[in-house]
């Protein structure tokens, strides 16, 4: 059943038509395609994470309730005093954050551990620039999602008071963005070590002090608990977003190949 | 199609390349370094002990000096090592590099150790607290450190040395990277710091201060080159052990295939 | 050009030496089967040839790419059905598959038609591939293969979890790709199933190769 010749020529199509890779294009190779095969190849890897962690209801059904969580953990841990919550907010958001892109680091890194699915990163030939950009897209796409349930939390439960929105986006966003790079990036890093689920909090935490620091000086400026300029904080969170994922975006194939 | 047989143990190694290289860690070169460093450490304490007058402000603990700024100066020399290890594995698979960047590694987080032990001891007396949130260099020299202890959690993950070496040499590339980014952050939030500014130049210090606190540093440069130079070659020893052991492994592999 | 030309090919793992010193040549329209007992390197060769391992000793050439510097072109054009058959759970058989395609640079169109040439049927492609039992699976790996349609596949124990209909169709289709030119390596530890595909067999032992007395 299924196997005649004309099955077979139907999927067969003529040779010169498929665009057959050569070896003399090699080096720069992953950089000289053109950047809409790269941002198609990102596209299909976060597109894919984000249907699997869909499917697996790991973003409705685990981070948001753990996010929530934390929110009302640090509640009891600030015994419930109102000021002090207000006071804290600005840090309690980032920090939050950093924990729930622990957990979605870890998912994205356990999709691609299960029955060596990762080798298909590999033999697909796609740039591994473009599936580091793909896999972390997708994190960041969860943390927002996360944040955008976050930032109206806080609102509710802190009783904090939002003077400027667009500077609460720009740094949600801003801050994401870097989290999902350097988080992402060290998820490789970790990916197929037995130890991985403990040994990426040591390394993730003390590079993102950058993001916590700047994430709380912007959001203390949104939410105006201290006179400070969150303009140029998000400037900072900028910066560590594009340094890290410019590093990702380099340091991806060795791991990909090596680990 | 038939290629020529496989002349036996004709194969060569990679390996055997550094299977060269002096068989111990000491050498006449470093056991000189060592005597010198070590008569150059008995200088230093008595001068730093008994000669050098105490400080008009801070009294007797201006002596830690001469421990502390030559080893917050060897931390952040072993982490641009570390750094700079990391990048020439991952760009030329040099095994030389790698075993720096490991040494410095370990060197590194005894460094930095050092400088916070003491930096925290001078404070006490002379800022009153152990620990100052307010002072960038302290902050920063933590996180390098916990960047640090990541570095080498990943160097004992174990597993193929080879993947060990790029897992490691991601995280050695993006501390090194990020430590700056620390560093500006933590500057800009905390706009109060405590730290000289600048001891060596200020002109406050006893010209004798003075004098020991560089021979101090050229002290610290010497054991640091010391310590350097033995660690990489226990690494190196290392590797020189796994390439005999393949020579083994390799004749035991073959001996499978006779029957 | 040969599909595959090894000299004295080592490949260590976590120092072991899995691969002692590979001879091998493989032409396009060959079909060999590695046989050799488990543990004896065929697997290792396998990955070596599709470009996932690094070689500590030797030279290698796949599809006239060399295994040292142009891995990358190689892992584009061969195609590699391991022990793990490298499907998302959480994704269908053609959401997999499409991905893949995708990925690889060829059209989503020749999906279902693999997939149909495999015998998976039709209610099964839109079932999430963890539900799919181990010899479907295998199906599914063996489609993604024939979307690619590379010029050299590597098979490691095809036949392994198929019932007969599935090994019939494993053996057409190979069959087909050799007969189109590409060039096919079999690694089997049973003697019978695939011998009556290869064009050639060789013998494996202790991460060597031995050319088939009498063959």
């Amino acid at each position: 059943m299924g196997c005649d010749a004309e099955v077979w020529a139907a999927c067969e199509r003529s040779e010169q038509e498929r665009e057959r890779p050569r070896c003399d294009a090699t080096g720069s190779h992953q950089f000289a395609r053109p950047l809409r095969l790269f941002a198609g190849d990102a596209a299909a890897v976060a597109s894919k994470d984000l249907r699997i962690e869909w499917r697996a209801r790991t973003s409705l059904g685990q981070m948001l309730p753990f996010a929530v969580l934390v929110l009302v953990l640090f509640g009891f841990a600030l015994d419930a005093n109102r000021p002090t919550l207000r006071l804290a907010t600005p840090g309690l958001l980032p920090m939050t954050m950093l924990f729930v892109t622990v957990v979605t680091v870890q998912r994205s890194v356990a999709v691609e551990s299960a029955d060596g699915a990762r080798r298909m990163l590999l033999l697909s030939g796609m740039a591994p620039a473009a599936a580091f950009a793909g896999k972390a897209a997708a994190v960041a796409v969860q943390l927002l999602i996360v944040e955008a349930l976050l930032i109206p939390g806080a609102v509710l439960l802190y009783d904090a008071e939002i003077e400027s929105i667009p500077l609460v986006l720009a740094a949600c966003a801003a801050a994401t963005v870097g989290l999902a790079a350097a988080g992402s990036l060290l998820g490789a890093v970790v990916a197929g070590v037995r130890a991985h689920q403990t040994v990426l909090p040591i390394l993730l935490l003390p590079v993102s002090a950058p993001v916590l620091i700047a994430a709380t000086r912007a959001f203390a400026d949104s939410f105006g608990t201290v006179a400070v300029d969150g303009w140029s904080w998000v400037g900072l969170l900028a910066g560590f977003a594009a340094v890290n994922a410019v590093v990702g975006a380099v340091a991806y194939g060795p791991l990909l190949e090596d680990t | 199609m038939t290629l020529p047989e496989p002349e036996g143990a004709s194969v060569e190694l990679p390996v055997a390349s550094y299977l060269g290289g002096p068989a111990r860690t000491g050498s006449r070169f470093t056991r000189w370094l060592g005597l010198i460093t070590l008569a150059g450490l008995a200088v230093v304490a008595v001068l730093g002990l008994l000669a050098v007058p105490a400080d008009d402000v801070q009294g007797d603990a201006v002596r830690i000096i001469f421990v502390h700024v030559p080893s917050a100066l060897g931390a952040y020399t072993a982490l641009g090592v570390t750094a700079l290890g990391s990048v020439m594995w991952l760009w030329r698979r040099s095994v030389w590099w790698d075993v720096t960047a490991h040494a410095g590694a370990e060197i590194g987080v005894l460094l930095c150790g050092l400088t916070l032990v003491t930096g925290m001891l001078w404070g006490r007396p002379t800022w009153g607290t152990y620990w100052e949130w307010g002072d960038v260099r302290l902050v920063t020299t933590l996180i390098l450190f916990l960047v640090m202890v990541g570095y080498l959690s990943v160097r004992a993950l174990g597993g193929d040395a080879d993947s060990v070496a790029t897992r490691a040499a991601v995280v050695g590339l993006l501390g090194g990277i990020n430590i700056p980014i620390v560093n500006r952050s933590v500057n800009w939030w905390a706009n109060r710091t405590l730290h000289q500014q600048s001891s060596l130049t200020d002109g406050k210090l006893e010209d004798l201060t003075l004098f020991t606190l560089f021979l101090a540093l050229v002290v610290a440069a010497m054991a640091i080159l010391w310590m350097m130079v033995h660690r990489f070659r226990i690494g190196w020893l290392e590797r020189q052990l796994q390439a005999r052991d393949l020579e083994r492994a390799l004749a035991d592999r073959r001996a499978e295939a006779r029957p | 050009m040969g599909a595959v030309r090894l000299r004295g090919a080592v490949v260590l793992l976590g120092g072991f030496p899995a691969l002692a010193g590979v001879d091998l040549g493989v032409e396009r329209g060959e079909v060999v089967l590695v046989r050799g007992a488990n543990g004896a390197g065929k697997s290792t060769l396998l990955h070596l040839c599709a470009g996932l391992m690094r070689l500590s000793a030797g030279q290698g050439e796949v599809l006239g790419c060399d295994l040292g510097d142009d891995r990358a072109a190689v892992r584009r054009r061969v195609g590699l059905l391991g022990h793990e058959t490298a499907l998302y759970g959480e994704l269908t058989a053609a959401e997999n598959l499409r991905l893949w395609a995708r990925a690889s640079r060829v059209g989503e169109a020749d999906v279902p038609g693999a997939l149909e040439m495999l015998g998976l049927p039709p209610r099964l492609r839109d079932v999430p591939a963890d539900r799919l039992s181990a010899g479907q699976r295998r199906r599914v790996a063996l489609a993604a293969i024939v979307v690619r349609r590379p010029e050299l596949w590597l098979l490691d124990e095809p036949h392994a979890g198929l019932d007969s209909e599935g090994r019939d169709i494993v053996d057409t289709v190979v069959s087909a790709a050799a007969a189109a030119g590409a060039a096919v390596v079999l690694a089997s530890h049973e003697a019978g199933p695939a011998g009556g595909l290869a064009t050639r067999t060789v013998t494996m032992a202790g991460g060597m190769l031995a050319e088939e007395p009498g063959r």
